[in-house]
């Protein structure tokens, strides 16, 4: 053990591994951040357009779209979707491709296409009178929308958006298979050094865990923030 | 004021509404009553076009309202309505509910005025003899300021300035109610559509809520109220209308409509709704 701990730092610290891990850490938190925003905006918009589909003939045909993309992104594996569009879509756009830059737009994707799903139950459990009420005072949809019903979807699915996070977070560790140097790539690159992986990869699941402990503090304090309004006082 | 032509609404193969029409004048207090089911909040809801007609139209103040060219939002701003079960806004406090929709609506007419003034400045850049540029007095905050204020006004006219700053669900339902509608009142509205306002209420809390409608009645407010309260039909109303299966069965004064009823079958509805058994339910204070 004392031999392999000796590997471990002499790999991390003389060899300058740690650069490889600041790098991976910031490289797996854009692609996390980014991409869960890119996921909320896109899950947001294709969830009014599908909880509001019997308004029209046009928004229904838009909303099948929907329907698709979410089909697509839910019932394949995030690995397949990085290689396809790395590998394939990628190319079609120019000869140097940003690896980071597609990892964050198809985790954007995927994740958009599971919080689309979170908050359309998010918006359906606003009460209809909410819309009705603002509609009846003169707001347009849009404006009733943005002050009224979002909010109140955001604060009904906070606990599930919250997984989400949690969950694209640790889903990046696949970013590897399109060359992007994320956490994981960093660990098993210095594993790799020498062959000795056990350490390497408990520090990795500890530096996973660590990640995942201060987002869930984060969202529980957002959670108390915003049920103010449920209080008595 | 409303001239409701050939109204004819459909839910699916249900016939809802069928072909009723009818002139509401300003002033009036249209009280419509019917069995549960009638259609009696879907011919409400039609006024404002919160339901969409299928056939027919609602003229209002000269405007076909079912015209798709017309800005339906400009319209509902004089038409305030006040729902069954309150509908406050969750999300903001009591004294943003009653602002929320005066402050955005005057921010929009700000934007769209400055816009028009941006427009003129820039046409006179190529003018010999100027445009005469529009003067802009407001700004958001006087917007704000001006909401507030009222909105302060508003709710000590109903004792109730020490909620301002709470969220709804503190709130008793006649306190909810009586701030939905003077949140409608903000908006100064020409109209006042009301949908069974009392039905969501504790017995005790009804009085006070039929108090506030009496006296918005009394200022000349123009009002369609759908109610199961008899008492207050007869005392406040100036018209009431018997709607029965989607359409006006009979309408009168409230004189004649509950002493001289006559189709059987608002002769029948009057039997149910004013016999001592259910008295409990019609209390009015
Ligand atoms: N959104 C809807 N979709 C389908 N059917 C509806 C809808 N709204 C109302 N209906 C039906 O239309 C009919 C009339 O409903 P409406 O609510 O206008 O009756 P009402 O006279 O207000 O009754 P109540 O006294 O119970 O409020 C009912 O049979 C109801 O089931
Ligand atoms: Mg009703």
């Amino acid at each position: 053990m004392q031999k392999k701990w000796e590997l471990f730092v002499k790999s991390f610290i003389t060899n300058e591994g740690y650069t490889k891990v600041i790098a991976g850490l910031e490289n797996t938190v854009q692609i996390a951040f980014f991409g869960f925003l890119i996921g909320v905006a896109l899950g947001t918009v294709v969830a009014i357009i599908k909880a509001f589909s019997k308004r029209s003939k046009a928004v229904k045909a838009i909303s099948l779209i929907g329907d698709a993309y979410v089909a697509f992104f839910r019932g394949t594996p995030i690995v397949v979707q990085l290689l396809i569009a790395y590998y394939v879509i990628a190319p079609l756009f120019g000869v140097r491709i940003n690896a980071l830059l597609v990892g964050i737009l198809t985790f954007g994707l995927n994740s958009g296409a599971y919080v689309s799903e979170i908050m359309r139950s998010g918006i359906l459990s606003v009460d209809v009178g909410q819309m009705e009420a603002g509609r009846s005072l003169g707001l347009s949809f849009s404006a009733t929308m943005r002050k009224i019903v979002l909010p109140q979807a955001l604060k009904n699915s906070l606990p599930a958006l919250g997984n989400e996070l949690i969950a694209i977070t640790k889903e990046t560790s696949v970013a590897g298979f399109i060359t992007v140097l994320d956490l994981t790539e960093a660990f098993k690159q210095i594993g790799s050094a020498n062959y000795e992986f056990i350490i390497p990869y408990l520090m990795l699941a500890l530096v996973y865990l660590v990640i995942v402990l201060i987002m869930t503090l984060f969202i529980k304090l957002l959670e108390r923030r915003l049920r103010r309004s449920d209080k008595r006082n | 004021m409303i001239n409701v032509i050939n109204l004819t609404k459909n839910f699916g193969s249900l016939k809802v509404i069928d072909n009723v029409s009818t002139t509401i004048e300003a002033g009036e207090k249209v009280v419509i009553v019917g069995p549960s089911g009638s259609g009696k909040s879907t011919f409400l809801r039609c006024l404002n076009l919160l339901e969409d007609p299928n056939g027919g139209s609602i003229i209002f103040e000269g405007v076909d309202l079912c015209d798709l060219k017309v800005d339906i939002n400009e319209h509902r701003r004089k038409m305030g309505m006040v729902f069954q079960h309150f509908n406050l806004f969750n999300n903001l406090t009591v004294k943003k509910n009653i602002m929320l929709a005066p402050v955005m609506i005057g921010c929009r007419k700000l934007r769209s005025l400055k816009r028009k003034r941006a427009l003129i400045a820039f046409v006179n850049l190529f003018r010999k003899n100027k445009l005469e540029l529009p003067e802009i007095k407001e700004t958001r905050a006087s917007i704000k300021e001006e909401a507030e204020r009222n909105a302060m006004r508003l709710l000590k006219r109903i004792g109730l300035e020490e909620k301002a700053n709470v969220y709804p669900s503190t709130l008793s339902g006649g306190q909810k109610q009586r701030i939905a509608i003077i949140r409608a009142l903000a908006m100064n509205p020409k109209v006042m559509l009301f949908d069974e306002p009392t039905s969501a209420l504790d017995p005790e809390m009804v009085g006070e809520v039929l108090q506030l409608i009496r006296e918005v009645a009394d200022e000349g407010m123009t009002m369609v109220i759908v109610t199961h309260e008899m008492n207050f039909a007869r005392e406040v109303g100036t018209r009431i209308i018997f709607m029965n299966e989607g359409r006006i069965e009979e309408e009168n004064t409230p004189e004649e409509f509950f002493q001289n009823p006559k189709s059987p079958r608002l002769k029948e509805f009057l039997s149910k709704v004013l016999s001592p058994s259910s008295r409990p339910k019609e209390q009015t204070v």
